[in-house]
């Protein structure tokens, strides 16, 4: 008897067993918890740091982002442009196709609106002006989404590298016609008073309210349209869809034209709604940080809401907590870096559970 | 065995670092090689009160890590020392973008109290003036921007100094350092070339190097320039390959109007002497350096304080000089600098103090072969890009002048310095 157990090879410490059915309030639970504890650890970390209390920190990050009605609109249209471009990356990802060029694509929309601008601003009326933005602005999006999805489809190019790549062609292309515009050399164009989008309110709620919208259609989109339907078959299995009989090519550049056009959208809602002007910088790696968005979201469009809303959130909140501490731009960073590695972390015990070596009764 | 191996190992390691660490103190803190700036930064007296409730913000395009904005953030803690305000009588909000981004900074800052709100970079101006029509209560002051004379806002305010001034006196120490070369027989008179790198083909930049140029001239009549863009205000990598293509053609003396450190430590690798800008660079190129000119704001930080506190008008335009303490140039690398730099400089600055000596003086350049004698200039800046205003008055280029603007204007493209790449 004794003999045999000896032989048992040692049970871990622990391990690790798929949860099954794990109910939906105790999923919130946990993600909630995760939120709160690595806002803790960030506080934690601002008085090892910067010498500020937890209570100083958290005052700063809810004072940053609700404290005047001006920082909680900045807040809601933080949260809608970074919805807008993680919710145009959100039919590629489903399809498995790796869009990491929304940075591009929102800028190349931005760079034909403002191009609309210089050609069209004494000739026409704001009205008509805007409409031919607005359509330029989605072929330039929808062009710079189709390229790649055209290469992939027909050489199987690799779509990552593809569209990561012609971020950089677009920030070179504004560049390009900074210089062509500015005469003076300055490659600096200022606030355009030309095309501009009526308000509702202020600079920001239609801005919010397009966004919503498009979230909404979106949403049906995936879920009830055959187009849906066919971009969860080509994620899942080319081969799958291809012996339905779903034409794989056509859905992949499909896809990707409506990924671009949507960016396209946002570009112009930037232009035309709030900055009115462009620089190279004029993303600010938005289209990065909303490939973070789209996952933590699971590729759903309307949680993808939350998912923007917390990330704007800490961006408001950290940028107020440099300016009151008057610390470097690295510490917004390490802040959202942490709260989102405890986010992503967490989906691994909604996933999984750790099961310990109970001790052995004798 | 290992143990102790590693543990000497570790030993030798600390102390080897001990040693370079000491090293590099000694040889910045080294003073025998330093000659004491011509044109120091003035001490700042305050000579008004502050109210309680004031407050001043201030929005920077970089932080810290770019020297350009650090030139302003070290400027304002300085006025804000002189004027004895509270920390929080400060607030910077600093990597604000030239979007909409800078009237959210601004309209933020009025809500946080200021009554007066400073940006630094060019392309903040427009989206600045946006928070200036909505607030007429408060202040808004704007460094290098052209819109301030034909706003129509009584609230907006632009600011620059007469930099020109400042870059025409490091050229006198570029000219120095080229005829102690010449006079030696290292280079020969027709092979004194001076390269330059700049950001792009805008006023503030050709102003600064023309300026550079024509002090350099005014010792050395053969030296010719060569200048290289980079299409970036602050590229660490393009700056420094841009000096490299400098050397390689054939230039023996570098300065540069851009913000990193690429440029000076591309010529301390080549040993080529370099003029710098924004502040010193000798720690950069202690064999290399030769002198810096910089803007000080701090005056000008200081007297938009008092205005507010006062209640008197800020100017529209405010240009800075060597008077009010706005021109500076930084210390003087004796062991670079040629013999005799100190007293040379210490006499042109009087001169151009006394208005006796004009940087633009129409006599000392030709256009196309040319002196000229009329010229116009885009001063109003309506976006059209049409120049409509003389600036040639008394037998100079009269750059941020009174009554015109204190953004620089002077576009001219002189004979003598050859543009490498205008494509900027």
């Amino acid at each position: 008897m004794k003999k045999e157990k000896m032989n048992e090879p040692k049970e871990p410490l622990f391990h690790v067993l798929k949860r099954a059915n794990v109910p939906a309030w105790q999923t919130w639970v946990i993600r909630l918890s995760a939120i709160v504890v690595s806002i803790l650890i960030c506080s934690l970390l601002a008085f090892l740091i910067i010498g500020a209390s937890p209570l100083k920190f958290l005052g700063a990050l809810f004072d940053g982002t609700f404290g005047t009605s001006l920082r909680i609109w900045k807040l809601l249209k933080g949260t809608a442009i970074l919805a807008g471009i993680s919710l145009a990356l959100v039919p590629a990802f489903r399809m498995h196709f790796w869009n990491t060029g929304a940075e591009g694509q929102v800028l190349i929309g931005m760079l034909a609106a403002v191009a609309c601008i210089m050609a069209f601003r004494d000739t026409i009326p704001n009205g008509l002006l805007v409409v031919i933005m607005l359509i330029a602005s989605v072929l330039a999006g929808m062009l710079w989404g189709f390229i790649p999805a055209f290469f992939k489809a027909n050489w199987n190019t690799n779509e990552t590298l593809f569209t990561l790549m012609l971020n950089y062609v677009a920030t070179y292309l504004v560049k390009y016609f900074l210089i062509k515009w500015t005469p003076n050399g300055s490659s600096t164009i200022g606030r355009l008073k030309y095309g501009m989008l009526p308000t509702i309110l202020n600079d920001y709620l239609l801005v919010i309210l397009v966004i919503i919208v498009m979230v909404a259609i979106m949403h049906v989109y995936l879920n009830y349209s055959k187009h849906g339907y066919e971009i969860s078959v080509v994620g899942g299995s080319v081969n799958t869809a291809r012996y339905i009989g779903i034409n794989v090519k056509k859905v992949i550049i499909r896809t990707m034209c409506v990924s671009g056009a949507i960016c396209g959208i946002v570009g112009f809602l930037i232009v035309s709604g709030l900055d009115h002007s462009i620089t190279a910088e004029s993303v600010g790696g938005q289209g990065f940080t909303a490939i973070m968005v789209a996952w933590m979201a699971n590729f759903n469009p309307i949680l993808l809401l939350f998912s923007s809303f917390l990330v704007a959130f800490l961006n408001q909140g950290s940028g107020e907590i440099q300016t009151v501490f008057n610390v470097s731009d690295a510490f917004p960073s390490i802040v959202i870096g942490i709260v989102l590695f405890f986010v992503i972390g967490c989906e691994f015990f909604i996933n999984y559970r750790i099961v310990f070596r109970k001790k052995e009764d004798k | 065995m290992k143990k102790i191996l590693a543990l000497v190992l570790a030993l030798a390691m600390v102390l080897a670092m001990g040693v370079m660490m000491a090293s590099c103190g000694s040889s910045t803190s080294d003073d025998e090689d330093v000659i004491k700036s011509p044109l120091p930064e003035i001490e700042l007296v305050k000579d008004f009160d502050v109210k309680d409730d004031f407050k001043i913000g201030i929005i920077t395009l970089h932080d810290e890590k770019s020297t350009y904005d650090l030139n302003f953030i070290e400027s304002v803690k300085r006025a804000a020392k002189a004027a004895g305000l509270k920390d929080e009588q400060v607030i910077i909000k600093s990597n604000i973008d030239e979007s909409s981004a800078c009237e959210e900074a601004a309209l933020d800052l009025v809500d946080k109290g200021c009554k007066l709100i400073f940006a630094d970079s060019f392309g903040h101006e427009s989206f600045l003036m946006e928070a200036a029509k909505k607030h007429p209560e408060v202040q808004f002051c704007h460094a290098t921007g052209t819109h301030a004379h034909t706003s129509g806002l009584s609230n907006f305010h632009n600011a620059f100094a007469s930099i020109y001034e400042g870059r025409y006196v490091a050229g006198v120490a570029a000219g120095m350092k080229l005829k102690e070369m010449i006079d030696a027989g290292t280079i020969t008179a027709d092979k004194a070339v001076v390269g330059y790198v700049g950001a792009f083909t805008y006023a503030e930049v050709i102003s600064g190097y023309t300026s550079f140029y024509l002090g350099v001239k005014s010792i050395v009549p053969t030296a010719t320039m060569k200048v290289q863009f980079t299409g970036s205000w602050y590229d660490e990598t393009a700056e420094k390959n841009a000096a490299q293509a400098l050397m390689s053609m054939g230039c023996v003396l570098i300065s540069q109007h851009a913000d990193s450190l690429g440029a000076p430590s591309a010529c301390e690798d080549a040993g080529v002497p370099n003029v710098s800008y924004n502040g010193s660079t000798i720690e950069a190129g202690p064999n290399t350096f030769i002198i810096s000119s910089k803007i000080d704001w701090a005056p000008y930080f200081l007297y938009i304080m008092k205005c507010v506190n006062t209640g008197a008008a800020i100017d529209t335009d405010w240009t800075g000089n060597m008077s009010t303490g706005s021109v500076c140039l930084s210390e003087i690398n004796a062991k670079v600098a040629a013999a005799g730099t100190a007293e040379k400089l210490a006499d042109v600055i009087s001169a151009l103090k006394a208005g006796t000596l004009h940087v633009f003086d129409t006599a000392t350049f030709t256009v196309g072969g040319e002196h000229l004698s009329s010229y116009l200039a885009d001063v109003d800046d309506f976006g059209d890009y049409t120049p409509e205003t003389e600036v040639i008055t008394n037998g100079y280029f009269d750059e941020s002048a009174t009554g015109k603007r204190s953004a620089p204007y002077f576009d001219l493209r002189i004979d003598g310095i050859e543009l490498v790449n205008e494509k900027y």
